[in-house]
């Protein structure tokens, strides 16, 4: 797996028989998101980007995604809106907008 | 081997390094340092690490039931017991015929210079093959921005408040650096989350160490610093850039200085620039800049650079 | 060796030997009197190579234990060995060991427990600990010393189970003691003991997240968990020790042993190697026509409450003879058995509580012809005597 999944059908357990043995779990079990944090959100405007990648190294979620050739996808499911991408891009090419604005 | 040199094998090319995710969906605080240090590390490292987290914040933002936004393999420790525990790993691991891993841990300040100094000291002392990462925010965080060891001269905790009587903590950084390299440990190295390249080419680096690697990584934290959470590679960088952080490498009985700034930033912009040096009267900002003088002159002497 | 031999061994040479034949991968432990010699013969086997193990020279207990609960948590089998402060000093690890799951083997030579400092044997490190989640099983002397670590693993190793399991010797008494032993050939353990095998752990074929935070809605099933696994083993080891019978050619009676509870009037509960300074006197009264017997508990955790109530039920007057205090109150060994009679309404007349040991006070052979004395004498609800 290439990164933590959403689990979108876990059902929490009920019975005693429905847990599992020791503390051990699946590694990469994602339930919620950190959507709701967020009260600003990145964009990103394609055309300014050079793609320097310095934003999707330093998220410190990882939740900027680079695709060859492709513009830079934000992962709003779990991006929690701290603004260092916006921060730290050399061509100002990313802005934090209100997240009212988006209707979440 | 000599990281003043920029030795080709370690060169590091962002666009180079692996897309994977193996700290994902965490509940860290926005912008959060120690995420960041955490993140980077296990992208250098692979899906083939498992990794130590102590009680603190990476382990209680990573692990909570059923929540794992732990991609590869992943423990909590006891809050002492990090190196104790890959040690473990390391010698089960070899005992079970597993090869080419890598166990690697990552505690806080409190975890490594305070009550995991001992488990530490005596993994290095054991020469197991291990990576210890600290990322250092300079307090408690987890537990609510308490005093540390590594809390620097001059900083608000809630256990060492501004007042009329004292001004923050009056005891500096326990030198966790020289520390760990005088008990002649294989690789140590210090690095910053404001300063990346130079932190994954020393992961780069660790990963081939046949022995024991120590990493000490400077990781802000808008919380407890009292900083905006857009600033924290920033502050990094600054802190860096005036002085009072500094990149090194120690290795083979030698210690190598990465970066030797030719003027020091402003200690001031950097101090005043966090809620928890606000407080500083000048006399105090004084006599952070001589601390850091007298650190520069030793360091200058007696490292090569 | 492949075949069963006799060896003059102390108790905690015969623990050594049972690791060796156990074959743990790993093995971390930090020295601390009266369990050094255990890991000196251990670190003597591996450097002449007739144990293959990797052996850790940790810093603390603490660290020893964190060991090797990293060590199980990659799938290693484990041992480690240590006593009172020692065994206090990594508390923390035991709780995290048995909520963890993790089915480490350790011995625990019984000692006096600081202040003042005392090196003897008494139990009140391993009974202070008792509510930490591991099995706790008693020795009496160094055969069954040595036949507990083996059947340790398997008990601990169930999947069933999964529980850390402490073997308890007394301090000096049995560890340092040397008497003739049966050692096993490694061809019969060999079989005995296949391979440790789970899930639970990290893999890079399944990776997994352990040892991790469960709040509130959670953590009580995972409690819950672990107290069912810890009841199941009590009929675990009833099937651990019918297989290593017929294998190893030696039984074990289960969680107690009970010497003429059939008939017996009057009868002193008690752990470990007391109870061979207490046969010779049972057998000294019997011969005389006096109806005494005794039990042994060999079990503290899971307790043996059904198998205690069995044997007690018609008893005239009960003495539990311990060699550990719960200041402020009673012995919790006395705790732990009124507890199982009470529930059950199975109480004989009188029950007593001998306090006795601490700090390796000598009990002796009068001694314990007092005590059955006392138990035909006395009044109903006496305080604690101190023996």
């Amino acid at each position: 797996m290439s990164c933590p999944v959403r689990n979108r059908s876990f059902i929490p357990p009920v019975a005693l028989g429905d847990y599992p043995v020791g503390t051990a779990f699946p590694a990469g079990h994602l339930v919620d998101t950190n959507a709701a944090w967020r009260s600003m959100r990145p964009v990103i405007d394609a055309t300014a980007c050079s793609n320097c990648l310095i934003c999707w190294l330093l998220c410190p979620d990882g939740v900027i995604q680079r695709h060859d050739r492709e513009a830079l996808q934000i992962d709003y499911d779990y991006c929690k809106g701290c603004g260092i991408c916006a921060r730290e891009c050399r061509q100002k090419a990313i802005s934090m907008e209100n997240e009212g604005n988006y209707g979440t | 081997m000599n990281l003043s040199e920029q030795r080709p094998e370690h060169k590091i090319s962002i666009r180079g390094l692996s897309d994977r995710e193996f700290f994902y969906g965490h509940k860290a605080c926005p912008g959060c340092g120690g995420s960041l240090a955490l993140r980077l590390a296990l992208k250098v490292l692979g899906e083939r690490s498992y990794a130590v987290v102590p009680a603190g914040c990476m382990s209680a933002v990573g692990f909570i039931f059923p929540q794992m936004a732990f991609g590869c393999n992943a423990i909590i420790s006891t809050f002492p017991g990090t190196a104790s525990m890959l040690s473990g790993i390391a010698a089960g691991a070899r005992a079970l015929g597993i090869e080419d891993f890598h166990a690697v841990g990552f505690a806080g300040d409190g975890g490594t210079a305070d009550i995991g100094l001992q488990a530490l000291s005596g993994a290095i002392d054991r020469h197991d093959k291990i990576i210890y990462i600290c990322y250092d925010n300079e307090a408690y965080m987890n537990t609510g921005v308490q005093k540390s060891g590594l809390t620097p001269s001059g900083a608000r905790t809630t256990t060492s408040p501004a007042g009329k009587r004292l001004r923050g903590a009056v005891t500096r950084k326990k030198p966790m650096f020289e520390i760990v390299a005088a008990h002649g440990i294989d690789y140590a190295a210090t690095a910053s989350v404001g300063h990346p390249l130079d932190y994954l080419r020393k992961l780069e680096h660790a990963r081939t160490v046949e022995g024991t690697s120590y990493l000490h990584v400077f990781a802000p934290c808008p919380v407890g610093w009292g900083h905006e959470t857009a600033e924290t590679i920033a502050v990094a960088k600054n802190a860096v850039d005036c002085g009072l952080w500094y990149l090194a490498a120690y290795e083979d009985g030698k210690f190598v200085l990465n970066h030797n700034p030719g003027e020091f930033g402003s200690i001031r912009d950097y101090l005043f620039g966090q809620n928890r040096f606000r407080h500083l009267q000048e006399q105090d900002v004084s006599d952070i800049e001589a601390q850091r003088d007298a650190k520069w002159a030793r360091i200058r002497r007696e490292w090569s650079h | 060796m492949e075949r069963e031999t006799k060896a003059f061994l102390s108790g905690n040479e015969a623990v050594a030997r049972a690791v060796r034949l156990a074959r743990p991968q790993v093995i971390a432990a930090y020295p601390i009197t009266p369990q050094t010699t255990v890991i000196e013969r251990l670190a003597e086997m591996v450097e002449e190579e007739s144990l293959k193990s990797e052996y850790l020279h940790v810093e603390s207990e603490h660290s020893a234990l964190s060991a090797c609960i990293g060590a199980s948590a990659v799938g290693a089998r484990t041992f480690t060995a240590t006593s009172s402060q020692g065994l206090l000093y990594m508390a923390e690890c035991l709780h995290y060991a048995s909520g963890g799951r993790f089915p480490i083997v350790m011995m625990n030579a019984n000692r006096s427990v600081a202040l003042p400092w005392n090196i003897y044997g008494d139990q009140r490190d391993s009974l202070s600990l008792l509510d930490c989640g591991w099995i706790q099983a008693y020795a009496e002397d160094a055969q069954e010393s040595l036949d507990l670590v083996l059947q340790a693993y398997a008990i601990a190793e169930h999947p069933e189970v999964l529980t850390p399991m402490m073997i308890n010797l007394d301090g000096f008494v049995i560890t340092h003691t040397y008497e003739l032993v049966n050692v096993p050939g490694q061809r019969e353990i060999d079989f005995f003991l296949p391979p440790f095998n789970t899930t639970n752990k990290m893999d890079f074929d399944s990776p997994r997240s352990l040892a991790f935070t469960a709040g509130p809605a959670y953590n009580q099933a995972f409690k819950q968990l672990q107290h069912l696994a810890m009841v199941k083993a009590s009929k675990v080891i009833g099937d651990v020790e019918e297989r290593f019978g017929r294998l190893v050619g030696r039984n074990y009676p289960g969680l107690i042993e009970s010497l003429y509870c059939e008939d017996a009037e009057y009868i002193i509960v008690t752990l470990g190697s007391v109870a061979g300074t207490i046969r010779p006197v049972i057998e000294k009264l019997r011969s005389g026509g006096e109806r005494v017997g005794l039990v042994r508990i060999r079990y503290m955790r899971p307790f043996p409450d059904a198998e205690i109530r069995r044997a007690l039920a018609g008893a005239a007057a009960v003495g539990v003879l311990e060699k550990d205090i719960s200041f402020g109150f009673e012995g919790t060994v006395f705790t732990n058995v009124s507890s199982a009679l009470m529930r059950a309404q199975v109480v004989p007349p009188r029950l007593l509580n001998f306090v006795g040991g601490l700090g390796g006070k000598d009990i002796s052979a009068a001694d314990i012809e007092l005590i059955f004395k006392r138990l035909k004498k006395s009044e109903p609800g006496e305080t604690v005597e101190f023996i």
